[in-house]
């Protein structure tokens, strides 16, 4: 091939790879863009601190935000220590036999479960079984099935990525294996463990179908009264008024989208700065 | 002291009453592969016994004999018998963790954990149960000082033990063992990250370890195996690569005086 033909199909390739890039990040800015236009209007105290009236064409979604808050900490609170001595039972003391591969795999594979199939394990089993009704709780535990499969694989990823070399060190001086994840794996798996179970958590705080069937309200003008009460979450809400109020305002419905957006990018970031962190420390040591 | 060249050996076994480790008719087993075959020898205490061969002929193997570190790799078998202190190590009442505390281990790459400098030293102590302050405090020193990196840490105890040069690093890794007072202390290959100062330095320190300490070295220099050691065992590999014995004795008959050809033909630079 000459020269000329050469530098033809390298600025030809050039021009694809640039236009699906182009096609790969336009979307997200303009959703972004779309979002942060139309529903920058509703923003104000009343719409982030009060409950809904009217159907939720009036007054604001606090009880949705609240709601949302609580099945985030709720799921993290027992999505991550499970998740964290998985990981630990998995890598450390598991060994490596075809059913601790099994379990692997079929960790991995939970994580494509569609979530509506948790939403129906979740009432079947947590409703309906242990008969904790249409509740918190129940979407708590919903939610934490899904996010185990995150949970549990970070930890292990996190924990595997720990040198040997720590580990040998560490039992070659008398120290029991629990002694050793305890005090030399543990504090450097953490920042990846963290951001497994933040990525996890942000997950639950945008998850729709599934608490929609075990326990989230249509509409419920005030905070739940306990972990058996039914609540309000932001996705869910968004769903209702986009859908199922007519005569609301735009802008209240892109108001909320844009809270949601908020709370869900919000986490993600968050995830991003403790890798970064982590990383940097790493190298400058 | 020099183990005596003059007091004989028969068979590999040290005919004095000082042996601190010994292995008889010791088989090991990867799987279905053999790694090492038929190896007897005795180890005499308070000195240095290094372990010199070609690569893959098992040396770290064996050496990880002695504190049962090839128990974390799946799939390894024993045969034979192993001692400390006349007692078999592989027996079902032997308690590893405690084992591992008498027989201490520094590795080939210095791998100090990601603490400070004193934290790395503490830490076997306070696994093992010490928490007064000021008991550790006497303890890393003691350790630091033994392993002859007080003076240039003294003042740098709260900072990372990742900031230190290679060869401070392993020092400390051996202040690390020490500081759990073991009997005997492993080296695998200590020297190879390290340059020709921070190699000697470390020479230098193990025969002031050697003693109060049994030191097993496994080592691919020569040089640093003539210098450094008391006795030395010569590994090959055979042809269906399991490492056997060829020769084992004082090193300065192993190394002025070989009876086996091939023990000569490696020491002398013709083969590995």
């Amino acid at each position: 091939m000459s020269l000329a033909t050469r530098q033809v199909s390298q600025r030809t390739a050039f021009g694809f790879l640039i236009a699906a890039t182009v096609i790969a990040v336009v979307p997200v800015l303009v959703i972004i863009g779309v979002i942060l236009v139309n529903g920058a209007g509703a923003i104000n105290l009343e719409f982030l601190t009060q409950a809904p009236s009217q159907a939720g064409k009036a007054g604001g979604i606090f009880p949705a935000i609240v709601g949302t808050f609580y099945l985030m900490v709720g799921t993290l609170l027992v999505a991550l220590p499970v998740g964290v001595m998985a990981g630990i039972y998995l890598t450390e003391y598991a060994g490596d036999n075809r059913l601790t591969r099994l379990i692997n795999m079929a960790i991995v594979n939970l994580a494509g479960v569609p979530s509506i199939v948790y939403g129906l394990f979740g009432l079947g089993i947590f409703v309906l079984a242990f008969n904790f009704g249409m509740s918190l709780l129940s979407a708590i535990l919903t939610l934490t099935c899904q996010a185990l499969a995150m949970t549990v694989t970070t930890s292990r990823e996190a924990i595997l990525a720990v040198p040997a070399d720590y580990r040998e060190g560490s039992l070659a001086i008398g120290t029991t294996r629990w002694q050793t994840v305890r005090h030399v794996v543990l504090p450097q798996a953490m920042p990846g463990i963290i951001t497994g179970a933040v990525l996890a958590m942000s997950r639950a705080a945008g998850e729709t179908a599934p608490i929609l069937i075990v326990g989230a309200a249509f509409l419920l003008p005030r905070l739940p009264q306990s972990i058996f009460d039914q609540f309000m979450a932001l996705p869910y809400h968004l769903y209702t008024v986009a859908a199922h109020v007519p005569g609301i305002p735009d802008v209240t419905i892109w108001g909320v989208a844009l809270v949601l957006l908020v709370v869900v990018l919000s986490f993600n970031v968050t995830a991003t700065l403790i890798r970064l962190r982590t990383r940097r420390r790493r190298y400058s040591s | 002291m020099k183990v005596d060249i003059d007091t004989g050996l028969l068979n590999n076994r040290v005919m004095a009453n000082d042996i601190r480790l010994s292995t008889n008719q010791l088989n090991l087993y990867y799987g279905d592969f053999q790694a090492l075959r038929n190896i007897t020898l005795d180890i005499p205490e308070r000195a240095i016994t290094a372990i010199i061969g070609p690569s893959g002929c098992g040396k770290s193997t064996f050496l990880r004999v002695f504190n049962r570190m090839n128990d974390l790799i799946t799939g390894v078998r024993i045969e034979g018998r192993v001692e400390l202190d006349g007692i078999d190590i592989y027996d079902k009442e032997i308690d590893v963790v405690e084992l591992r505390k008498r027989v201490g281990m520094v590795f080939q790459k210095p791998n100090p954990f990601p603490m400070s400098v004193f934290e790395n030293v503490a830490y076997g102590p306070k696994r093992h149960g010490i928490k007064n302050r000021i008991e550790l405090e006497n303890i890393v020193e003691r350790s630091l000082r033994q392993a002859a990196l007080w003076d240039e840490v003294e003042d740098k105890l709260s900072q990372s033990a990742l900031a230190l040069s290679g060869g401070q690093q392993q020092r400390l890794c051996i202040a690390r063992v020490l500081a759990v007072e073991p009997e005997v202390i492993l080296m695998d290959e200590p020297c190879s990250a390290l340059d020709p100062v921070a190699t000697l330095r470390i020479e230098d320190l193990m025969r002031t370890l050697a003693e109060n300490y049994t030191i097993v070295i496994v080592t691919h220099n020569m040089q640093q195996a003539a210098r450094a050691s008391d006795m030395a065992a010569f590994l090959m590999m055979e042809d269906d690569r399991a490492g056997t014995l060829v020769e084992y004795g004082p090193t300065a008959e192993i190394f002025t005086n070989p009876k086996d050809k091939r023990t000569e033909d490696y020491i002398t630079g013709r083969f590995g």
